[in-house]
C-alpha cells in the first residue's frame, strides 16, 4: 500500500518536501514507517514521533490504508 | 472556552474581553513573544511552522482539560503560527476564574501542556542571516526550557 506521510520542520527540510509517499507491505507499523523515513532521510535529524490521524501512536501501532500519517520532530511551540 | 491557531496579530484585548464575567475576581493573561535573545545569539524573527488541524485539536483538547481540572469555562488560548517578528507575540492565553490561584494555575498549567504537546515547531532566525530549527537542537541542548 502506498501511504503518504507529512513532514514538518527540520524533517521537511532534510526531505525538501512537505509530504512522502512509501510503499509499505500491508500491516506495517508505526516504526516500520520511521524506518522507511530514516533511510531517505541521510542525515542527522532529531528522532520523531509519529502521528495517525493527528493523534501521536505507540511504534508497534498498525498503519490502514486512508490513514493521515505524519512525522512529529520533538515539538518546540510557544 | 475556545482555542485556536491564527496567522494574524493577536489581540490580547479581545482575549480579556472573551474571558470577562461577573462571577470573575481574576483574570490572568498569559503571552510568549519573540525573545532577542537565544543561547546567546541574537535573534531576528521566529518562522513558527505548525501540524495545522492536529495544532488545532490538541490546543482545543489542553484548553478542555484545563476547564475541567481548575473549574472555569472562560478560557482562551491562540497560539500564532508563520513569520513573526521580534517583540510580536506567538501565544496568548487568558483565564478568568473567581480566585486568582486556579486562574495563575490554569493559565501555567496550559502553556506548559502547549511546550509538551503541541505539533509546532520554530525555526530562529539570526542576525548573521543564518537560520536553525529548534527541534534540531533539542538532542544537544538538554534540559529544553
Amino acid at each position: 500500500m502506498t501511504i503518504r506521510v507529512l513532514l514538518f520542520a527540520s524533517w521537511a527540510d532534510a526531505l525538501g518536501a512537505r509530504s512522502v509517499d512509501l510503499d509499505l507491505a500491508d500491516g506495517a507499523t508505526a516504526a516500520d514507517v520511521l524506518s522507511a523515513l530514516d533511510a531517505r532521510a541521510g542525515s542527522q535529524l532529531p528522532r520523531p514521533a509519529l502521528a495517525v490521524n493527528r493523534c501521536i501512536v505507540p511504534s508497534h501501532a498498525r498503519i490502514a490504508r486512508g490513514d493521515e500519517v505524519a512525522i512529529i520532530p520533538p515539538v518546540a511551540g510557544g | 472556552m475556545r482555542a485556536a491557531i491564527v496567522t494574524r496579530p493577536i489581540d490580547t484585548a479581545a482575549l480579556l474581553a472573551e474571558v470577562a464575567a461577573a462571577a470573575n475576581g481574576a483574570t490572568v493573561l498569559f503571552t510568549g513573544s519573540v525573545r532577542e535573545l537565544s543561547d546567546g545569539r541574537a535573534v531576528v524573527g521566529i518562522d513558527y511552522d505548525a501540524y495545522e488541524s492536529m495544532a488545532g485539536e490538541e490546543l482545543t483538547r489542553i484548553v478542555r482539560e484545563s476547564t475541567e481540572r481548575f473549574g472555569t469555562m472562560h478560557v482562551v488560548a491562540e497560539h500564532r503560527i508563520g513569520s513573526l517578528e521580534l517583540g510580536e507575540l506567538s501565544v496568548a492565553i487568558a483565564v478568568g476564574h473567581p480566585h486568582r490561584g486556579p486562574a495563575f494555575d490554569a493559565a501555567r498549567h496550559i502553556i506548559e501542556e502547549i511546550k509538551l504537546r503541541l505539533p509546532v515547531w520554530k525555526q530562529e532566525l539570526f542576525t548573521d542571516g543564518t537560520r536553525a530549527w529548534v527541534d534540531a537542537r533539542i538532542d544537544a541542548h538538554a534540559p529544553q526550557p
